[in-house]
């Protein structure tokens, strides 16, 4: 295989074209990673570097209950995101997927510049709607339903609120791109047989799908999972996620190695469900992307 | 049989969740009142509060140098990516690189943000302005290999082919066929590589270090301490900037290859 120079030119050509992204990746991906899971057993030192030598005890430590608590609401608060992503794409991917060519485009354009825009400003979009003299909170007490104490910000119900706002038009886009392409006489078949909306909604035209629901639980689930700005904006004590602790023990402790630990068990948190999904992909035959298209 | 109009409801109050903040925000920007409750007439008072300070300028520049320096670096690895992922798709190796060059756009941001940071610390680089770039690069490269790859695909290799055939030099093939057919790919690219690294928050926050602040770093400590009305302005302008160079890109990236 190796002896023929035509194969060898070509073996050399594809060396030289894949060499640059190929170290760029790998010093500033895949070394920064493994080195998050080696940092995790190093001591600190008092400068905010990593000290010599090696230990346990960081590790040992996440193992509390306050850690325990974080990771916990981090994962509940992720989960709920998603499933509200999803109650809310599903029907709006379906109307944009059966809607007339001309209204699809500009539909589609109508979900995607949103996600365009600007992260930090979209959250503190929401940050001023739901301050104390914000528009929300003014209108929900002239309609009598809070109390002038109530505080709509820094609450758990908050982060989800702005997270379900930020990571809706990700779900939207898989789950249109699935149901674009498939068979809506089927659904209409089912109906013309009795079924409810509902049941050739979920007997029907759900399975068929069932791809783009599953991608569109992981554009939504990871990067929930590795919040950190929402909770930190909207969120307050009570709706701190794992991000948030990481970014404390950068920032307020100066503690890389703890940082590091926390890091490690969010990038386990991320891989779990990306190779569950994987695997279930692969089951399915075709393994292509994973997500939507490129934007 | 009539068809259920749940979902257009649905789709109605979806499309007004996702606007109704954005244009309250921009309304706001014009209004004199410090809070967005009442309205108090139109005015460009934050503006003008806005084009006179100097912190707001200074960050403007920092994030434009970097912007500018990782554009030009991202387009340069990633259409070269494209291209190695494209021409020899097949291989074990494009595996392994279209796996690399995915992971980025996966990873929550705060991962990138902390692992790059672990990095610089441990290879005793100093943060600042280049290691902004370099985090930046990381993302950008793989968002444009992924536009570029999108706009190979429905591109004829055998135009290539026919350049050899004709006499055209590896290299003049490439430069004067390849590139230019490519060239719309590449200008989205660009553009999303640009928008991308003015608009990063979250990666830039762990690696950019005590001296340098960019733009969203500005607006960050602005919301963080006390949000003055001036960030609805600083918003405004930054969205009409990210939409029109959003419609230029996807402009650029869906015209028809060739013509």
């Amino acid at each position: 295989m190796g002896s023929n120079p035509v194969l060898r030119r070509r073996r050399r050509a594809e060396w030289l074209v894949t060499l640059p992204t190929l170290v760029w990746l790998g010093l500033f991906v895949v070394v920064p990673t493994l080195l998050v899971f080696v940092i995790a057993f190093r001591p600190s030192n008092p400068y905010g570097g990593i000290g010599a030598g090696w230990t346990l005890d960081t590790v040992r430590s996440l193992w509390s209950p306050s850690y325990l608590a974080i990771a916990w609401r981090t994962l509940w608060m992720s989960l709920l995101t998603t499933a509200i992503c999803l109650i809310l794409a599903l029907p709006a991917g379906y109307t944009i997927a059966r809607a007339p060519e001309r209204w699809r485009n500009r539909l589609l354009m109508l979900v995607v510049i949103p996600f365009w825009t600007s992260f930090l400003v979209r959250v503190f979009a929401w940050k001023s709607l739901l301050h104390p003299d914000g528009m929300i909170k003014k209108a929900l007490e002239a309609l009598g339903l809070v109390g002038p104490a109530t505080t709509l910000l820094y609450h758990p119900a908050a982060v989800v609120l702005v997270m379900v706002y930020t990571f809706l038009p990700f779900t939207i886009l898989p789950i249109y791109a699935a149901a674009e392409k498939s068979d809506f006489r089927l659904v209409e078949a089912a109906r013309d047989l009795g079924a409810r909306p509902f049941q050739a909604f979920r007997r029907v035209f759900l399975p068929g799908i069932r791809r783009g629901v599953l991608t569109a639980v992981l554009v939504v689930f990871i990067p929930a999972l590795g919040s950190y700005i929402i909770p930190d904006l909207v969120g307050g004590p009570g709706g701190e996620m794992l991000g948030n602790k990481i970014a404390q023990r950068v920032f307020t402790d100066r503690n890389l190695p703890h940082a590091a630990a926390l890091s490690a068990v969010l990038v386990l948190a991320v891989l779990a469900p990306l190779v569950a999904v994987l695997a279930l992909q692969r089951k399915n035959k075709k393994s292509d992307i994973v997500m939507g298209e490129a934007p | 049989m009539r068809r259920s109009r749940f979902p257009i409801v649905v789709t109605v109050l979806v499309m007004a969740f996702l606007y109704l903040p954005i244009l309250l925000l921009v309304a706001n920007s014009f209004n004199p009142a410090r809070f967005s409750s009442s309205w108090q007439g139109f005015s460009l008072v934050w503006y003008e509060r806005l084009f006179q300070s100097p912190e707001i300028w200074a960050a403007l520049k920092t994030t434009l140098i970097v912007a500018v320096s990782v554009t030009a670096v991202s387009v340069v690895l990633g259409t070269t990516a494209a291209f190695a992922l494209h021409r020899y798709g097949a291989s074990r190796l494009q595996r392994v690189h279209y796996t690399l060059i995915y992971t980025p756009l996966v990873v929550p941001e705060i991962l990138m943000g902390i692992s790059l940071l672990m990095a610089f610390v441990a290879s005793g680089v100093p943060l600042g302005l280049f290691t902004i770039f370099l985090a930046h690069v990381t993302f950008s490269a793989s968002y444009v290999a992924m536009t570029v790859l999108g706009r190979l695909q429905d591109f004829d290799f055998s135009v290539v082919e026919a350049a050899r055939d004709l006499g055209a030099s590896p290299w003049q093939s490439v430069r004067k066929v390849l590139i230019p057919m490519l060239m719309p790919g590449i200008v989205a690219g660009a553009l999303l590589a640009f928008t991308l690294s003015v608009d990063d928050f979250v990666i830039t926050f762990f690696v950019a270090g005590p001296g340098s602040t960019t733009l969203p770093l500005r607006i960050y400590s602005m919301i963080k301490f006390g949000a003055p009305p001036m960030i609805n302005a600083l918003s405004t302008l930054l969205l009409a900037v990210t939409l029109t160079a959003v419609l230029v890109s996807r402009r650029l990236a869906n015209r028809r290859s060739g013509t």
